[in-house]
């Protein structure tokens, strides 16, 4: 904080005050709006429809965190937009689909093997493509369409080889489970378990773990990271084994959900996005929450409008933050 | 069928019908990309919506005509108008945004676009799309036909007549943009592109210059909407999806940054390659040879990034890395 502000209170009307709180505390601000939500929707729609939409809101926010997570390390600490990130998704939702379904191996298997092959297909990649043009300083606009030609080859890859067909994972899609009058499918809340102790997981490594403070200080200043000795080259390394495990298991969850397609990733890239926003480019545990609210606000829409519009929430929560708060929820002002 | 597995298939290769299709929609390509061009090549804003102006100008077109009783002629310059607005209203606060927020601004609208014409089925018909708004257009195609018979051509294919307006127009717009960027305007425009700050400071709104240059590109994009609705005959949301301003882009990369007739020749090299694979029979199904399309232009667009950025008749001085 600059030292002018400390003596700047001093005759302001209380409105000015409440803005200036306003933009300084954006995170209770946001929670507040979203208190206000739920409650006007409790009002006009019943406690009960309101939980149930959440819990499966949840059940899909957990993945779109943990692909937002990945993603907004990988911009923070490369400055790469990687719009290939969704096809990550995808790509682990087919090793998935290759081990579960074509060679009949439980579903634990095919989560670890779609999470380890889609964190080597990140590596790979950074070894091949991001590390050379990051050495030759590429421009944005250089990597933005790299990674859109990154993105044609995976999904068109799969596509080539594993047909087009929407196809489904071998998961148990009839039993229910009943939880305080609410009810979800065996395997939406299994993806809500999984998902959420991933993510708790993956909170407590990057907030108390040596490799998180340091994920975290390159991806908040690279230059100053590199000057108090942190082997930048290895930790971007294990930010695209991190990210591309994450996008693996995000995929699989998704899949398991609904279904398998190639374009699986690529439309959720957008809702994604918008978490990465929302919480803060960069900024990894604003997309850990920005990914739940999302998840949770996209439900919460069918409530009021029918469920093929629901998408469109990702899409105005994405351009209402990127109009009002470009830094995002949890992002302090700097130059966006 | 051959029974060679990579036989080259004659018959596709001397059809001038094909050809003529290829020209047409490689011309609409064209226009289409001219649009980028202005933004990307010469003012530095990188636009990944052209797609949904594209898709508003053409919906706009044909709701005008079918649902408004709009003549043809009144209804395109309307739709122009619309989609100039619309994107005044996404520039106008996502300009301020850094490039890449831009970018994700940008092509979050276009989908919202395409979204919106998939689902509003009562206005747009949805899915299933919407036909019968080109009769004027059917009128000036065989008259035009009518001239190419007395013209010596006794059985003109049927794009022709599309292709030689979506030609002379794309020349039109060339040498109308080659003027407009030399001017003090387009002057202003490149030094906005070279150093943003340099050129406030000289007293120029950067922002309504900016403004201004995506109004051309909406403009560009609604008239390529307007061809593609023809070229069809016919408006569904998936004609407008991500991929045609990534196909753009592939245009636009291999043309050259900051190269009008570049365009020109990226959009018939880039067609031609896509719809040559006709004339080679793999023995790959229809949907492997669609995906096996999309992975070279991919591995294209990957390699030119990295080894020749500027394109083909760009300049490398020309070319806007951003920071």
């Amino acid at each position: 904080m600059e030292a002018g502000t400390l003596t700047a209170d001093e005759g302001r009307t209380p409105y000015e005050r409440l803005r200036e709180g306003m933009s300084e505390r954006p995170a209770a601000v946001a929670l507040g709006l979203l208190a206000v939500i739920a409650l006007a929707l409790i009002v006009s729609e019943g406690l009960h429809d309101v939980a149930q939409t959440g819990l499966f809101g949840l059940s899909n926010g957990a993945s779109y965190a943990l692909g937002a997570v990945g993603l907004t390390l990988v911009y923070g600490i490369l400055k790469l937009t990687n719009f290939a990130h969704g096809d990550f998704l995808t790509f682990g939702a087919y090793i998935a689909l290759l081990v579960n379904v074509t060679w009949e191996l439980p579903l634990a298997v095919a989560i670890l093997a779609a999470m380890v092959l889609t964190a080597l297909l990140g590596v790979v990649f950074e070894v091949l493509m991001w590390g050379p043009m990051r050495a030759r300083k590429a421009g944005v606009l250089q990597l933005i369409l790299m990674s859109i030609g990154l993105a044609l080859v995976i999904r068109n890859g799969i596509q080539f080889v594993a047909g087009s067909e929407v196809s489904v994972l071998d998961v148990d899609v009839t039993s229910n489970v009943e939880l305080l009058g609410l009810r979800i499918g065996e395997t939406e809340a299994l993806a809500l378990v999984i998902g959420v102790t991933v993510l708790l997981a993956v909170g407590l490594m990057l907030r108390y773990t040596l490799l998180g403070k340091r994920m975290r200080a390159l991806s908040d200043n690279l230059d100053l990271a590199e000057t108090s000795g942190i082997d930048t080259d290895r930790i971007v390394l294990y930010t695209w084994l991190f990210a591309g495990a994450l996008a693996g298991l995000a995929g699989v969850l998704l899949g398991a959900i609904s279904n398998v397609k190639p374009e699986l990733g690529f439309e959720l890239l957008l809702v994604i996005f918008a978490a990465v926003v929302l919480g803060g480019i960069g900024d990894a545990f604003g997309a850990l929450a920005a990914g739940l609210v999302l998840g949770v606000l996209i439900e919460w829409s069918t409530l009021l409008v029918d469920s093929k519009w629901k998408i469109a929430i990702g899409f105005i929560v994405l351009i209402l933050v990127l109009i009002i708060r470009p830094q995002g929820i949890f992002g302090r002002a700097r130059t966006v | 069928m051959s029974s060679l597995p990579l036989a080259i298939n004659f018959e596709v290769l001397t059809d001038l019908d094909f050809w003529v299709a290829v020209a047409t929609i490689a011309g609409i390509y064209a226009m289409f990309s001219l649009g980028l061009q202005i933004n990307v090549g010469f003012t530095g804003i990188v636009n990944f919506g052209q797609a949904g102006f594209a898709a508003l100008g053409a919906y706009a077109m044909a709701i005008l005509v079918l649902e408004a009783g709009f003549s043809f002629w009144l209804a395109m310059p309307c739709a122009i108008v619309i989609t100039i607005l619309f994107g005044l209203l996404i520039g106008l606060p996502s300009l301020r945004l850094r490039a890449d927020y831009f970018a994700i601004a940008t092509i979050a609208s276009a989908e919202a676009v395409r979204l919106f014409a998939q689902n509003a089925d009562s206005l747009t018909g949805g899915n299933q799309g919407l036909r019968n708004f080109d009769d004027t257009w059917f009128e000036i195609s065989e008259s035009i036909e009518s001239v190419l018979q007395s013209l010596g051509w006794s059985d003109p294919s049927s794009f022709a007549p599309l292709m030689i307006v979506v030609w002379v127009a794309v020349v039109l717009a060339m040498v109308g943009l080659t003027y407009i960027t030399k001017s003090p305007w387009g002057r202003v425009l490149r030094a906005i592109r070279e150093d943003e700050d340099a050129a406030s400071a000289l007293g120029k709104n950067a922002l309504s210059y900016k403004l201004q240059s995506l109004s051309v590109a909406a403009t560009l994009g609604a008239i390529s909407g307007f061809f593609l609705a023809l070229y069809f005959a016919f408006l569904n949301p998936q004609e407008f999806r991500p991929l045609i301003t990534f196909l753009g882009y592939g245009v636009l990369i291999l043309g050259g940054l900051a190269s009008y007739y570049g365009i020109a020749l990226g959009a018939i090299i880039i067609w031609t390659l896509l719809e040559g694979t006709r004339f080679i029979d793999l023995p790959l199904s229809e949907a492997q040879i669609a995906a096996l399309r999309f992975i070279i232009v991919g591995v294209g667009l990957i390699l030119l990034m990295a080894f020749r950025p500027q394109g083909m008749l760009g300049k490398k001085e020309e070319m806007v890395l951003g920071d």
